[in-house]
């Protein structure tokens, strides 16, 4: 194997790690700081706790998302030199605006968060882990702008050997960037909302602590109500987005060999990229995939032949991804709704069996936001940058195949054994529950029975 | 002012600010072990770094930012070049941040001593190879035409590891004021003993560092060009020089304050000798690395001009703010004190 591919999998590996991470982050911040503002503004202790209990969990993974986005930044330089050479002038400006805007705000406000409870205000308290919530956010707008022009470079132009930047406001306002954005967020919010769901089912099925774990449940349900929606209905613009600006990718994610108007959506398809071709295509929907890809019915689809052999990205993995993602995504909506219903009308512990799935479902939003990362880098390929440099030229020339060789070990080996911490920690945690308040212990009536304590 | 100089200066200063304030943090890192008895007593030294230094550690990822967005060219070709040490410092990084924030997940005795073990030598290795990267980067790096011609251990020449001796000592220093002054009783009495004992080496290997930089380097041509910058290092040698004195009146928080201009002083006297280069070529200096053959745009350095000078003064009221609110001294026998680190 070449730099190339060792960088590439190497990417893949620390970016894919990173993520595990992030998406937990960016939702479970904003439930705690729901949980705390809650709190402060009933003065009930219920929310307090979950506040803590939530909140010692989100400290967890949220230190391990910190340490290992370093990483990231590390690597443009180590690995893809050629890339920051090239596109530095321009793709470097959002990384430094994200360190300087949104990174110094999380990581100040964490801090005091953490530590600040006995030393400032309960409001400030309850602010500083809003705080953190947009700035984790907010980062993730950088983040996802720096991506979005490399799915869609705007604002540049080629001179002096590499691309300049001539338009600053085309970068912020980089359509494709804002519709990744929100598409991600809500996706991020969505693991969030099952990672809790999860585990309040867990100890609804073990009838400990119960009214804590049904309030959390029934606000993790609304949340997840709410992003799953939403996450449909980005994806629904963000297709449109890809299906216009990379027309290859959309071709992939879908399995499309033929340019086609009015083209039917195929419910069931086998891809056979060796004959260019579907072994399988049934149950179509008659110009369903012309709605999606541009919101007309009649528009027309480009096919994979329609371009160059090189320039397709991989087909079976681009196209089982997106589909699988898909269909996940259309699970989630489903089971958030049962969620939300049967915790609005409080029958969630009659239905052990729905506790169950949820249990076991919380890997599931983790698989869905890593393959839509699978599709939106794997689809861009070969491309690093959408039709201006491609993947193959961009690594690194100093760097020799042992060095990244023995890098992506020591990753996975490192990586590996945070994994290990990571989950340890977090399933140690979560079936402990929560260290309730005094209060609510002596006094039944206002949270969980003195028995459980 | 042209662009280049303005980035320029905005790159040292991030450095500078990071060494100042992570310095510390690698320091606590590397001395809570030997300053602390016990796991609730070490629990507490690192509850005074617990609120701050991941913002710390922003400054460093804000300069490694910086540098790709002012100047790609160098950014590229540092990262590449110095790959291996890199992973280090990075994998470092990675170990002292969980290390930090896991160690006080967990009641455990084995747990906190293991995780502590960890902190230690994550904090000693980017404390040392920062001087390391810093030393090489002063001589410069063997590169021409071809690429680089070096590796790690072409890294690990005199003057780079002398380099790196005198940041692990800054460093060591550093925390041991910080613990100084942060905290109360036997901890704190502890941590002034040692810096006592650190202050007459770290004052040793800085006059090595001062004399060595005539030989190994040309950092000196620019003082000597224009001799008003001879004040930068004048400064930081008084500084600790006072920092003693400081420590003989058994203040702690004025040596630390000493340490602290130590810290950037001896950042800028390094930086100003490097001018206009951010990396020299040892070979040839037609391949060295400088601001003007190897930064962005105008258009782009302006851009970021305006977001730095708007954002980074917010940044440094809420941080200090940040400092403000968590002043109050720890004490180690207060249990509830180290019980989150």
């Amino acid at each position: 194997m070449d730099t190339v591919m060792l960088s590439r999998i190497q990417f893949a590996v620390t970016a894919g790690f990173h993520f595990i991470f992030v998406p937990l982050t960016l939702g479970l911040s904003l439930l705690v700081a729901f949980m705390e503002t809650k709190y402060v503004r009933t003065g009930n202790e219920v929310y307090l706790d979950m506040s803590k209990f939530w909140g010692k969990l989100f400290l967890i993974n949220f230190a391990l998302g910190v340490v290992t986005g370093i990483t990231l930044e590390f690597q443009f330089g180590m690995n893809w030199a050629e890339y920051s050479k090239y596109v530095g002038d321009i793709f470097g400006a959002p990384l430094a605006i994200e360190a300087t805007l949104a990174f110094f705000l999380e990581s100040t406000f964490i801090g005091l968060w953490i530590f600040g409870r006995d030393r400032v205000s309960k409001q400030l308290h309850a602010a500083s882990i809003w705080i953190v919530a947009v700035a984790a956010n907010l980062s993730a707008l950088w983040i996802l702008l720096a991506n979005g022009w490399m799915q869609k470079p705007v604002g540049y132009l080629l001179r002096n050997g590499r691309a300049e930047m001539v338009d600053f406001w085309a970068l912020v306002t980089n359509s494709y960037g804002w519709s990744k954005f929100f598409h991600t967020v809500v996706a991020g919010y969505v693991v969030a909302a099952f990672f809790v769901m999860g585990i309040s089912a867990y100890h609804l099925l073990r009838k400990n602590k119960s009214s804590f774990f049904k309030e959390s449940f029934r606000m993790a349900a609304s949340f997840g109500l709410i992003s799953s929606i939403l996450v449909f209905i980005t994806g629904d613009f963000h297709a449109v987005e890809v299906a216009t600006t990379q027309p290859t990718k959309f071709a992939a994610m879908e399995s499309v060999w033929e340019s086609q108007k009015a083209a039917p959506y195929h419910l069931l398809v086998i891809p056979d990229p060796s004959a260019q071709r579907n072994t399988v295509e049934a149950i179509s929907i008659p110009k369903a995939l012309s709605l999606l890809a541009y919101h007309d019915g009649n528009a027309e689809v480009k096919g994979l032949k329609d371009f160059p052999q090189d320039l397709r990205p991989p087909v079976t993995l681009t196209f089982s991804s997106f589909r699988s993602m898909a269909a996940l995504g259309m699970l989630f909506m489903l089971l958030s709704f049962i969620a939300w219903l049967l915790g609005r009308k409080d029958h969630l512990e009659s239905y052990p069996i729905f506790l169950k799935v949820m249990l076991y479902t919380i890997p599931l939003p983790y698989i869905a936001n890593q393959i839509g990362w699978i599709v939106a880098e794997v689809g861009r390929q070969p491309w690093i940058v959408y039709g201006l440099l491609k993947t193959s030229d961009a690594a690194s020339k100093a760097v020799s195949v042992e060095q990244v060789m023995g890098s992506l070990i020591g990753f996975t080996l490192l990586y590996g054994f945070l994994a290990v911490v990571d989950i340890y920690l977090l399933a140690k945690n979560a079936r402990k529950g929560p260290d309730l308040e005094p209060s609510i212990i002596m006094n039944p009536a206002a949270g969980a029975g003195s028995k459980e304590a | 002012m042209e662009f280049q100089i303005i980035w320029f200066i905005l790159w040292a200063v991030l450095w500078a600010v990071y060494f100042m304030l992570d310095g510390f943090d690698l320091g606590v890192g590397i001395l809570h072990r030997y300053i602390g008895r016990n796991e609730d007593e070490r629990g507490a030294i690192l509850s005074s770094i617990g609120p701050v230094w991941d913002g710390n550690e922003v400054w460093l990822l804000t300069a490694g930012g910086a540098t790709f967005a002012a100047f790609p060219t160098t950014y590229a070709l540092m990262f590449s070049y110095l790959y291996t040490a890199l992973l280090l410092i990075l994998f470092s990084l990675i170990v002292r941040g969980v290390s930090l924030e896991l160690r006080g997940k967990e009641e455990s005795a084995t747990w906190r001593r293991n995780w502590g073990y960890a902190l230690v030598t994550s904090s000693f290795l980017p404390a040392l190879l920062f001087g390391v990267a810093f030393g090489n980067i002063f001589q410069g790096l063997p590169m021409d035409a071809d690429g680089y011609h070096g590796n790690l251990l072409t890294l690990l020449n005199p003057y780079g590891l002398l380099t790196g001796i005198f940041f692990l000592f800054l460093f060591l220093m550093h925390g041991a004021l910080w613990i100084g002054f942060r905290t109360k009783g036997y901890v704190s009495d502890q941590a002034s003993r040692l810096a006592n004992k650190i202050w007459y080496p770290l004052l040793l290997i800085a006059v090595a560092f001062l004399v060595m930089t005539k030989f190994a380097t040309k950092l000196y041509l620019n003082f000597i060009n224009t001799p008003i910058f001879f004040i930068v290092p004048l400064i930081a040698v008084a500084a600790l020089l006072t920092m003693k004195v400081c420590l003989a009146k058994q203040s702690s928080i004025q040596a630390f304050a000493a340490s602290c201009v130590t810290i950037l002083m001896v950042t800028f006297t390094g930086v100003i000798g490097l001018f206009p280069s951010l990396i020299p070529s040892s070979i040839d200096p037609r391949y060295s690395l400088t601001i003007f053959n190897s930064s962005s745009s105008p258009y782009t350095l302006k851009i970021m001009t305006i977001v730095a000078l708007i954002f980074v003064p917010i940044v440094i009221v809420y941080q200090s703010w940040n400092y403000i609110i968590f002043n109050k001294k720890i004490d180690h026998e207060d249990k509830k004190q180290g019980s989150k680190y």
